[in-house]
């Protein structure tokens, strides 16, 4: 065997379409049985590209000057800018190549419109994308096993010589390949790990996406001699309902209700600004916020009048038509929750309300204030929201080079590994998120790993 | 079978678990519909439902399908919930049930048919006629005459036609249209052209996810074939009337009649259509398929295949003494394909034109409103 890729998300899926195209012969192992193939990627949406001009799909121009000044916004500079640039650069072929792949994308519609000039919807979302490329690299003969997990990589001196995998009956075998891509996500679906980090707390959290990113072949590279990148404790959370599954409920348990109301503990108190800045640039610390709440757990809160203004979500609201009687249904302390609505209520200065614009609905004399679109909770029937911290992804991972090398603890890049995905993510995602960008990282560096993994195999 | 209520809960479960994640928006009519709603009455679903064509990719594209727990099989549930107007918008509704939606049930029926007329021919005009060569103008009439063809069929058409109204009538009622609104003429040419090309059934593109997960336009093609056949065995028989009432001309037309000319591109079209639609079905994955849609397409599309075949071999053998009872039983069996025809699959073409009419002026509206 030439090439062995380990994961089955787009990243993997990127590094194994590239490897077989310049001739080498891929295995690719996923841990997730055949339906629940495609790990996070599964669930994704769209996907972040360099283009000079709008088209069919995209409604305008995303030129480089931009995309840079936005992840160096987001990141507030805890990027590497050279890697960031050339992901930035090598986006731009993203339309064509997903497409010679088998993938779709979709024209502009109403769920798409506060990204469409800057990202690409892929038609049917994530799901649609994996299944086009598993279609396209089994037609072109890449293998692929499913339920089989890495366990161990064997190296020496810094080369890899074979992995070690389990197949779906339980079965061990030594697998030799010249070269390994390793682009099995990150460590979010690995509560115990996360615990290190994060105490009993993790125990509240919520994983979006896939159940088998536990990172166990991160800490395989790691603990051989990886050079770590990212903050561990740093992930990407948005605030969820908190009745959604535990593992796997993806898109649709996070709610956007946010800055419609306010977001109160357990102690019934408000904790955070809900209308600190637009929610699309905001949603994503709302996860991290609530897990430092006592129990990690909160309530947004909302009146009838603005029940209509953001997304519906697929668990019901609680109702009640007082306040009082709301906190009794969420088990708050209802003098407590009157006192903060009443607080709030009166530090409300109404002017021309606009959930589209920062407008200039705002409190004033309150702590933490809201500083946009704050109307007077006191349209009844009330409504409330519980929210858990649910957990997209992690930023740690292995330091990598250009060439999508692993590089080790002493600075030199591993010959024969190569890592894509949000197991490198953190190299150019030191903190922040921006939309559509993880599949842009995994698809620039499957690509590159790819390539790589196929000449380090003689290709 | 769940009991309706369920159904239209479980319908509604799954639409809102749709209605957080969108993802499907650029597959078809559904999801944009679906869009425009927070709570899903039981007309919106019977709406949303008929606006469904059962391209597939919505459910092979669900991050939530089974085995996932959420348990979302969009192609299915809208399968049950049409099955389910079919029958509601059905009068009688039991004849649905009975006929339209059972094979044992369409068969006999079928068979009941056919041994009506053939006993009309054998006994009533007798086996000398019913065995006899008859050629020249007028010959299919010395068998079955005239009389006894066009006064049944007429009579069968015209309680279709009233049982469709009725139901048309209700389910626009039901699914929130104003009378007013059947005036859009904007809305019927929209969705006017959504039939004539079948545009749903091309899953966004490049054709839908049937009867596997790959993308493919074989069932459009066919039932292009179908469909189209079928309006050209309908213009044949229309023009056969002109020349019948108009100009006094009787059947049997010579072969490059354009009557014949019709009927036969007609005939051989719906024959293809129909047995490449049953080939699909049979190898099609049930995963996301109703059992009961499922039962109502072939004993539709089946019917379909026979009425046709047996009228093509009507023409092959109408200079020989087998014309007698070969146009028995090609009547028996057109006669309860039109019979049934409220009852059974073909109710697809009133509720979901009527639906893409809705779809039309539903979007105009919202268009206008923003
Ligand atoms: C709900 C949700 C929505 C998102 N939306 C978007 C979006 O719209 N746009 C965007 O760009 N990003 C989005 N993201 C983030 C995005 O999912 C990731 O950035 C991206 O998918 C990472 O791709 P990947 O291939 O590195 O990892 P994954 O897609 O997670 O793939 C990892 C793979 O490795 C496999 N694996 C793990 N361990 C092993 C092992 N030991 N052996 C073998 N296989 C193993 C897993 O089964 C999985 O197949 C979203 C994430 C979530 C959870
Ligand atoms: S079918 Fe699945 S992926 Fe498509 S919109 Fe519904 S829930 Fe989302
Ligand atoms: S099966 Fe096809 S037509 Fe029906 S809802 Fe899904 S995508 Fe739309």
């Amino acid at each position: 065997m030439d090439v062995l890729v380990i994961g089955g998300g787009n990243a993997a899926l990127c590094a194994a379409l590239t490897a077989r195209r310049a001739g080498a012969d891929v295995l690719l192992v996923e841990k997730a049985p055949e339906p629940f193939r495609g790990g996070n990627s599964r669930h994704t949406r769209d996907i972040r590209f360099l283009h000079e001009r709008g088209d069919r799909y995209v409604t305008g121009p995303y030129p480089e000057d931009e995309f840079w000044d936005d992840l160096r916004r987001v990141t507030c500079g805890q990027t590497n800018e050279h890697l960031a640039k050339l992901v930035i650069r090598e986006s731009a072929d993203i339309k064509d190549w997903a497409m010679e792949h088998g993938v779709r994308w979709q024209p502009p519609l109403r769920g798409t419109l506060h990204l469409a000039r800057t990202n690409l919807f892929m038609l049917g979302g994530g799901k649609a994308l994996v299944n086009a490329y598993y279609a396209t690299a089994l037609r072109m003969g890449v293998r692929v096993l499913y339920e089989t997990e890495a366990q161990e990589l064997i190296l020496s001196d810094g080369r890899f010589e074979a992995a070690i995998l389990r197949s779906a009956t339980g079965q061990l075998c030594e697998v030799e390949a010249k070269a390994v891509v390793v682009a099995a996500g990150g460590f979010e679906a690995n509560l115990a790990w996360l615990k290190r980090y994060w105490g009993e707390a993790a125990d509240n959290f919520v994983v979006r996406g896939a159940p088998y990113n536990d990172g166990r072949v991160l800490a395989a590279l790691l603990q051989q001699g990886a050079k770590p990148v990212g903050d561990p404790q740093q992930f990407h959370a948005v605030a969820v309902d908190a009745r959604a599954p535990k593992f796997d409920g993806g898109i649709v348990t996070r709610l956007d209700s946010i800055p419609f109301g306010i977001v109160v503990n357990r102690q019934a108190e408000r904790f955070y600004d809900e209308g600190e800045d637009l929610w699309p640039r905001r949603y994503a610390i709302w996860g991290g916020l609530i897990a430092r709440q006592p129990d990690q757990i909160a309530y947004s809160i909302v009146d009838a009048k603005v029940m209509h203004q953001f997304l519906p979500s697929i668990y019901p609201p609680i109702e009640a038509p007082s306040i009082p009687a709301l906190a009794e249904r969420l088990g708050l302390d209802p003098p407590s929750l009157v006192r903060t609505v009443e607080r709030f209520n009166r530090a409300v200065r109404v002017g021309t309300y606009d959930p589209s614009t920062l407008d200039d609905c705002h409190t004033e004399g309150l702590e933490p204030p809201k500083s946009h679109w704050a109307l007077p909770l006191d349209t009844p029937p009330f409504y409330a929201y519980p929210l858990r911290p649910g957990i997209t992804f992690t930023y740690m991972g292995v330091t990598v080079d250009d060439h999508a090398r692993v590089v080790l603890q002493d600075g030199r890049p591993a010959q024969n590994i190569f890592a894509a995905g949000e197991i490198m993510a953190g190299n150019i995602l030191g903190r922040g998120y921006l939309a559509g960008f993880g599949l842009t990282i995994g698809t620039v560096f499957g690509r590159i790993a790819g390539r790589e993994a196929a000449r380090a195999a003689g290709h | 079978m769940r009991p309706v209520t369920d159904l239209f809960q479980e319908a509604e479960r799954q639409m809102i678990v749709c209605n957080a994640c969108r993802y499907c928006e650029g597959f078809c009519a559904v999801f944009q519909a679906m869009e425009l709603r927070r709570q899903f009455s039981r007309g919106d679903l019977l709406y949303l439902a008929n606006l469904c064509h059962d391209c597939r990719a919505c459910f092979y594209a669900c991050q939530y399908a089974p085995p996932h727990e959420f348990d979302i099989n969009i192609p299915k549930i809208l399968a049950q919930v049409r099955a389910e107007t079919y029958e509601q918008y059905a009068w009688p509704r039991r004849f649905a049930t009975l006929l339209g939606q059972s094979r044992l049930g369409g068969a006999l029926f079928t068979l009941l048919c056919i041994a009506v007329v053939l006993g009309f021919v054998l006994l009533v005009r007798g086996p000398e006629i019913a065995f006899g060569v008859h050629t020249g103008e007028g010959a299919f009439y010395r068998v079955v005459p005239h009389w006894a063809m066009a006064i049944p069929s007429s009579a069968i058409s015209t309680y279709g036609l009233a049982v469709f109204a009725v139901g048309l009538l209700r389910f626009w009622r039901d699914t929130g249209g104003k009378l007013s609104e059947l005036r859009s003429v904007r809305a019927f040419l929209q969705a006017t052209k959504d039939v004539v090309i079948l545009r749903y059934l091309d899953g966004g593109g490049e054709g839908c996810n049937y009867p596997h997960q790959d993308f493919s336009s074989s069932r459009r093609v066919f039932h292009h074939l179908t469909f189209y056949g079928f309006l050209l065995a309908f213009a044949s028989t229309t023009l056969a009337m002109i020349y019948h009432y108009a100009l006094e001309r009787e059947a049997p037309y010579p072969l490059t009649h354009p009557v014949v000319l019709l009927g036969t591109a007609g005939g051989i079209m719906l024959m293809l259509g129909t047995a490449g639609l049953l080939w699909l079905k049979r190898r099609s994955d049930r995963m996301p398929a109703d059992a009961r849609m499922l039962e109502l397409d072939v004993i539709f599309t089946t019917l379909l295949f026979l009425t046709a075949a047996s009228g093509m071999l009507t023409l092959a053998v109408r200079e020989t003494a087998a014309m007698g009872v070969t146009l028995a039983i090609h009547l028996g069996i057109s006669g309860a394909l039109l019979f049934l025809a409220p009852y059974s699959k073909f109710a697809h073409a009133v509720y979901r034109s009527t639906a893409l009419v809705r779809f039309a002026i539903e979007q105009q509206q919202n268009r206008a409103g923003h």
